[in-house]
């Protein structure tokens, strides 16, 4: 609206300085320490090259070799799952059901509350030797499960606790459901077209944005997680929950190890990257855009 | 999984039956999902008032000899402060924290809406590749950067980069939701002498007030949560907020005192509850606004 250049550039000016203060130079900075010998109790200048150390490290390391693997374990299963659930409840939601709003609010009320400590603290009794989960089992005859103790169940109730806030998805596919206007229902219909048929021709297609949003935000963010592990099992039994964020905090503040914690951390930004750039380079075959005719044209403008 | 569009699909004569069955499985569905999800809510609320030998002996949230033991004892910590003091810090760094995220956040939304800034569609991919980089691989030199800045141990680190909207999230969804504001009335303010300023405190902020109130509250709901960041930067007692002090609380009463660490756990989660509450539409339109309109 205006062309004051100078007054535009005055407004993001904050944006500018915080991008190069505390985000750009902290990134280059994180990589020329990943190839650094660094530690955390000496003064800055003692840092000296070492190459590519840190990186042929990792591959020597087994204990790298198991958080890596545990991770990927943990986002590959809590992703999809909390996608497929986030959706499927939001699809039942979807329905000009009486009470939809009381039943979006509750489903949503974990997502807001299930990072906090407080809520990882309710996880540790719940899953406890004699905690809830356990209790229940007895009442139904089951043995009981050493859930926080035994590596398998660990991270079963780690991922538990992220499929538990599945509510902010839904609310953004419900969003999303709410959107597609019903004539495309209808005429669907009149075409002779049923449930099924409805549900993967119809509402699938133009779900995919919201589906590649959903899809993004929760990869970039189940590759961060800390607190659960950290608060629930601090990263046992035998490094079974030791996710990388978990790994890179410790090599810093309990090993010293800032340069090779700085090349772990490259590392999980390179898979995270990786993830977030195949998500855009598909997306042109499996994202639909209703709007897309137009939006080209807009597109070569701008 | 297709009930949903088998029902809306049925014409509406075939029977009535049908149909009540699937309204049925749906809330059943519904139901049993919503009590199992609040089921761990329910039974940290009911175990604060449990005493301690209760609370492992039954299922039921229900307290059958109710105590407020756990407050009580709780709120004295096992630390020479009182649990008062945690959220009395933990309140020191979000009331910052929120303000100036939502004043930074505001002034570059506006200025990325509705100016010609040179550089202007690199800048804001870049914002956008902020909300997507792991926060993980700033966190060490961010740390050295601050303890080089001597603010080790203080609240500045924990709020003064929100002073520079490094939250590129905030300030994508106040832009995407300027976007969908008619311009208009800002034309009409420009023509009646106001400069930009003006126009963006007098005529655009209450328009986007929807936004900044989203804004705030899930600033607010983050900074409760957050764990991390005070973790690494606070390392005296007596500046813990509540994350940290819970986490403290179970490290040190480990063995006996559940219906304390319960007790100050639904204290810490109260505040973010009752926001919920009063404010939800407001988190429902936050997040929808940067996927689904986008």
């Amino acid at each position: 609206m205006y062309e004051n250049r100078v007054a535009g550039v005055a407004y993001v000016l904050p944006f500018i300085f915080g991008l190069a203060a505390f985000t750009l130079f902290p990134f280059v900075a994180s990589l020329l320490l990943s190839f650094s010998d660094y530690q955390l109790q000496d003064p800055i200048d003692a840092a000296a090259f070492v190459g590519a150390e840190n990186y042929s490290a990792m591959f020597a390391d087994g204990t790298f070799r198991k958080s890596l693997g545990v991770t990927f374990l943990y986002v590959f299963v809590t992703v999809p799952l909390k996608l497929a659930f986030a959706l499927f409840i939001a699809w039942v939601l979807n329905f000009r059901l009486r009470g939809i709003g009381f039943f979006r609010t509750a489903y949503y009320l974990p997502s807001i509350l299930g990072g906090s400590v407080a809520i990882a603290v309710v996880w540790r009794y719940v899953f406890a030797g004699d905690g809830l989960v356990n209790q229940a089992f007895e009442l139904f005859g089951a043995e009981p499960v050493n859930w926080l103790g035994e590596p398998g169940y660990a991270m079963f109730s780690i991922v538990l606790l992220r499929l538990w806030q599945f509510g902010s998805a839904m609310v953004i596919f419900l969003a999303g459901l709410q959107a597609i206007p019903e004539d495309l229902y209808e005429a669907a219909r009149l075409d002779g077209a049923r449930g099924p048929r409805i549900f993967v021709s119809i509402t699938l297609p133009l779900l995919t944005p919201i589906i590649f949003f959903n899809f993004i935000m929760q990869v970039v963010q189940a590759f961060q997680e800390f607190n659960g592990p950290y608060v629930i099992t601090g990263g046992g039994p035998l490094k079974a929950t030791y996710l990388l964020p978990l790994m890179i905090y410790e090599e810093t503040f309990k090993y010293f190890n800032v340069g090779y914690a700085s090349a772990l951390s490259w590392l999980l930004f390179v898979i995270v990257a990786l993830f977030t750039a195949i998500a855009f380079w598909t997306s042109r075959y499996w994202v639909f855009y209703a709007q897309e005719r137009d939006e080209e044209k807009r597109g070569e403008e701008k | 999984m297709n009930v949903a569009a088998a029902t809306a699909a049925m014409p509406a004569e075939t029977g009535r039956g049908r149909r009540a069955l699937q309204l049925l499985l749906r809330y059943g569905v519904l139901i049993g999902v919503g009590l199992l999800m609040l089921y761990p809510l329910l039974w940290m609320v009911g175990a604060s008032f449990k005493p301690n030998r209760e609370i492992f002996d039954t299922i039921g949230f229900w307290p059958h000899s109710p105590t407020l033991e756990g407050y009580r004892e709780g709120w004295r910590t096992g630390t020479e402060h009182t649990f008062g003091t945690y959220l009395a810090n933990t309140f020191k760094i979000i009331v910052p924290k929120v303000i100036v995220t939502v004043i930074s956040s505001v002034l570059v939304a506006y200025g990325f809406a509705r100016f010609r800034i040179p550089g202007r569609r690199i800048l804001f991919a870049l914002l956008i590749a902020t909300v997507l980089l792991p926060k993980s691989v700033l966190l060490i030199p961010q740390y050295l950067m601050f303890r080089e800045l001597g603010w080790l141990d203080t609240f500045l680190p924990l709020y003064v980069p929100a002073a520079f909207a490094t939250e590129g999230f905030f300030v994508f969804m106040i832009v995407q939701f300027m976007r969908g504001c008619p311009v208009e009335m800002e034309e009409a303010a420009v023509i009646d002498g106001c400069n930009s300023l003006q126009t963006l405190v007098y005529v655009v902020v209450p328009v986007i007030l929807p936004a900044i109130i989203s804004v705030a509250l899930f600033q607010f709901m983050w900074s409760m949560n957050d764990f991390l960041q005070p973790l690494i930067y606070l390392s005296s007692v007596e500046k813990y907020p509540v994350s940290l002090a819970l986490k403290l609380a179970i490290d040190v009463t480990e063995a006996t005192s559940w219906n304390q660490v319960l007790a100050m756990s639904t204290i810490a989660v109260l505040p973010s509850i009752v926001l919920f509450y009063a404010a939800q539409k407001y988190f429902v339109e936050g997040i929808t606004v940067g996927s689904v309109k986008g």
